[in-house]
């Protein structure tokens, strides 16, 4: 294996402190990610199961929390929202994954700059602390919805919630996107300047290409959501009217006038639409990534996978406008805004197609983290199709607004990316902890979360086209859509019993963790940089050398080699004599 | 499941491009060079925390690209006067105090011109450090100019200036919430300041490196670093006082 000296970036800590609280280490660092967000994916779900229950029994007791009045009920929604956006399916799949293997995965010791990595960490920690907190102060946390509309968001008296809940969730997004504009800058900068010799960017997994794209979308996007936020801020507390027209509230002519909710709107969904690509592009890479170690066969078509995550990204930026149909905006802004929605599908389609062509004809191994790659592309086809009717202007206006975006959002944004979430769970576990996870056991955890997750989000495109509003608190006593609560009740029963099954990933994960089968350095016969290295790797990573990389990332089923995988730091491997 | 055909005149299997054979000369980001001496260890880290400082400056102008759409969207908005029962434009063109701005102004384009030379002159020095660390060869004594000391007391005499400006603005009465033009003009000053503010904090931590004999080339990356900076927040100042002019 050939290697070259090099020199660390900083010394293995000693003190507890420096090792596992506030530690340089990547590794770590990517570890704290993790579990920051598998807290925050707990505290979504159970908003979400109460969210659910309310729905189908409006008027229960529930123990601790009593009647769920309907304020409470916004503001659960609320929370849930912004926690699973930002602090799940932000922050794991970079945060967490991205910090841990893209350093490894491109040969460099660490990330190119260490105390901004551990300052990144801490300030989305102090964010997730801020934003819990809006559930405790007076008036509780905020009802106006993860995307903040003004102007219910914009003024103090609009609501129970919209006091200091209001405040601190704002703040809590503007610490979150200082915190991702400095991961961003740390991932750039490490894969453009920190690459093992030979690890030119044509030979970097998928995984590392969708973590870099990721970065490049937050970079340019968190910006604008924090000037968003600013301004959002200045109108509640400084009396400012950015966005704030002349309103009256509760009889009382409010002291704004000529601000533009509509302003909002733009400068929310330039950074809103591609927040749904930087959750679901990691996920991208993780199942390129996974598809074709476990198909034993090279990702098809290398090159047109990442051209492709890169017009995603593109186009990401381009098409804000489709969340606005309903805002009046003028048809022809609309139709273009559609026409680049569609477009959106190309990319996808290309993406797709490459990762049925990955797994055709290959000798599938299917463990728990392909399980879970192949559930990734099963839902993004079906999250993804639906993507085009609310693209078209003409569907969106009695579409939007109803359970159908619910279902949409849910499937393409939320579980497609928590899908993308586990299998890089189950896929590096043994190389984070040194441990292999119970497959019995992920497999049961595969099953239930799959089926109950499509049994949950897809009725809702029914719903939604039977015309069953989104965020409405309470409409057991509505007539029309009587006839929809054994659906609803449907749903919230599969909802407990997925939630449930989330327990025996828990359990797995935190068994494996303390007790599981101890890993080998290799055990997926995978081929990129991070199966070079020990077992949890050393704190430099490649104890004290750099890879030279020789090889393309997806060297499956080479023709001559020895054996069916050659590592991507692997010189040239004699021939097979049986060749 | 290869679509490369075996050969059997080919010694080793070849692999798919993305690229088999030898490691390419011209990529392979930084790790070429490692393992050299502490200079090109140097080098390295400057290149790279110039590359970081670019991308973070990539995001200041993304807040200000917000900002500045904004301003133009909130200007051209008309709003229902209900007095007259009839839209009209509210935005209110502000009346800053030009002269003290233009002084702002000259103040922060000479800072910028003394932390040029500040780095020119630790550039210089790191240069020569190997020549110095000869045994027995002595460049002589250099009486030097602070150039960075100059630079931190002209970084708070641009903020005292812009403390200065917003206390004429207040005298006027000229609030934060009067007018959305005087709302912009208090943000985007704000804003720059507290940048600028988090460059003066990094020209101090540049002196303090100077105390702490920190070595010259480590010292020289950090000031490169801010002096680069600080002519973009120069830059900036001007698009900020160029946008309220025009759009104000």
């Amino acid at each position: 294996m050939a290697t070259t000296e090099i020199v660390h970036a900083h010394a293995a800590p000693q003190g507890f402190i420096r090792k596992y609280i506030f530690s340089l280490d990547h590794k770590v660092i990517g570890i704290q990610y993790f579990f920051l967000a598998l807290t925050a994916v707990w505290v979504g779900m159970i908003l979400s199961l109460l969210m659910r229950i309310h729905m189908i029994w409006p008027n229960a007791d529930l123990p601790i929390l009593g009647h769920i009045q309907p304020e409470t009920y916004l503001s659960i929604l609320t929370m849930h929202g912004t926690i699973m956006v930002f602090f799940v399916l932000t922050t794991a799949p970079q945060g967490g994954f991205g910090n841990y293997f893209l350093p490894i995965q491109i040969g460099a010791p660490d990330m190119a700059f260490p105390v901004l990595n551990m300052l990144s960490f801490w300030t989305t920690f102090v964010a997730f602390v801020v934003i819990l907190a809006a559930f405790f102060v007076t008036g509780g946390a905020p009802l106006h919805g993860w995307t903040g509309y003004p102007p219910l968001s914009a003024m103090q008296s609009t609501g129970p919630g919209e006091g200091l809940g209001a405040d601190l969730w704002i703040t809590s997004i503007a610490i979150f996107c200082a915190a991702s504009l400095m991961g961003a800058l740390n991932f750039i900068t490490t894969t453009l300047d920190l690459r093992a010799k030979g690890m030119s960017m044509f030979r970097m997994p998928l995984t590392v290409w969708s973590w870099f794209i990721t970065a490049i979308l937050g970079l340019l996007a968190f910006g604008v959501l924090l000037s968003a936020g600013i301004l959002l801020l200045m109108d509640r507390n400084l009396g400012t009217s950015f966005y704030v027209p002349l309103v009256v509230v509760n009889g009382q002519i409010m002291g704004h006038k000529g601000g533009s909710p509509l302003l909002w709107q733009h400068l929310f969904w330039f950074f809103g639409h591609p927040e749904v690509y930087i959750a679901i592009l990691p996920g991208m890479g993780v199942a390129s990534q996974l598809l074709s170690t476990f198909s034993r066969k090279p990702i098809f078509g290398y090159k047109a996978m990442v051209y492709a995550m890169l017009g995603i990204g593109f186009l990401g930026f381009m098409v804000w406008g489709h969340h606005m149909f309903m805002s009046g905006m003028s048809p022809y802004s609309a139709f273009a805004f559609s026409i680049l929605t569609m477009g959106i599908g190309v990319p996808s389609a290309i993406k797709t197609f490459n990762w049925l062509g990955t797994i055709w004809g290959g000798r599938v191994r299917f463990h728990s983290p392909m399980l879970f790659a192949i559930g990734f592309v099963s839902l993004f086809v079906s999250g993804g199709l639906s993507g085009p009717f609310l693209a078209q202007p003409t569907l969106d206006i009695p579409l939007h607004d109803t359970a159908f975006v619910v279902g949409h959002f849910h499937l393409i944004m939320g579980v497609a990316a928590i899908f993308g979430i586990f299998a890089a769970t189950y896929y590096w576990v043994p190389k984070m902890f040194g441990r292999m996870m119970n497959e019995t056991l992920g497999r049961i955890h595969f099953w239930f979360t799959l089926i109950g997750t499509y049994a949950i989000f897809m009725p809702m495109h029914y719903l939604g086209m039977a015309g069953q509003p989104r965020r409405y608190s309470q409409f057991t006593e509505v007539a029309y859509l009587q006839h929809l609560i054994p659906l609803n009740k449907f749903i919230t029963y599969c909802a407990i019993i997925t939630i449930a099954a989330q327990v025996a990933f828990v359990i797995n994960l935190f068994w494996t963790i303390f007790k599981g089968p101890k890993a080998s350095d290799n055990p997926w016969e995978a081929t990129t940089l991070e199966w070079t290295t020990a077992t949890p790797p050393p704190h430099d990573n490649f104890g004290g050398h750099t890879p030279v990389v020789h090889n393309g990332p997806y060297e499956y089923g080479v023709p001559g080699a020895t054996r069916d995988y050659i590592m991507q730091n692997d010189p040239a491997t004699p021939l097979n004599p049986a060749h | 499941m290869s679509t490369v055909t075996p050969n059997l005149a080919v010694k080793y299997p070849r692999t798919r491009d993305t690229g088999g054979g030898d490691p390419p000369s011209y990529g392979g980001g930084n790790g070429d060079d490692r393992g050299n001496s502490g200079a090109s260890d140097y080098g390295d880290r400057l290149r790279r925390a110039r590359l970081g400082l670019v991308i973070g400056l990539t995001a200041v102008v993304m807040l200000f690209v917000g900002f500045t759409s904004a301003l133009l969207v909130r200007k051209g908005l008309p709003t229902f006067d209900q007095q007259t029962n009839t839209y009209s434009r509210d935005w209110v063109p502000i009346n800053l105090p030009w002269i003290l701005l233009l002084v702002n102004t000259a103040v922060l384009l000479v800072s910028s011109a003394t932390m040029e030379f500040a780095r020119r002159d630790i550039t210089r020095q790191a240069a020569l450090a190997p020549v110095k660390s000869i045994p027995g060869v002595s460049l002589g004594d250099e009486s030097r100019f602070p150039w960075l000391g100059s630079t931190v007391i002209l970084g708070f005499g641009f903020l005292a200036g812009q403390f200065l400006v917003w206390r004429v603005l207040h005298e006027r009465h000229t609030l934060v919430n009067s007018n959305p033009s005087s709302s912009f003009a208090y943000l985007l000053f704000a804003t720059h300041a507290v940048h600028l503010a988090g460059g003066v904090i990094a020209l101090t931590w540049a002196g303090a490196t100077s105390l702490l004999h920190r070595p010259v080339e480590s010292r020289r990356i950090v000031i490169d670093i801010a002096a680069w900076y600080w002519h973009f927040m120069a830059l900036l100042w001007i698009y900020i006082v160029t946008l309220l002019l025009i759009a104000g």
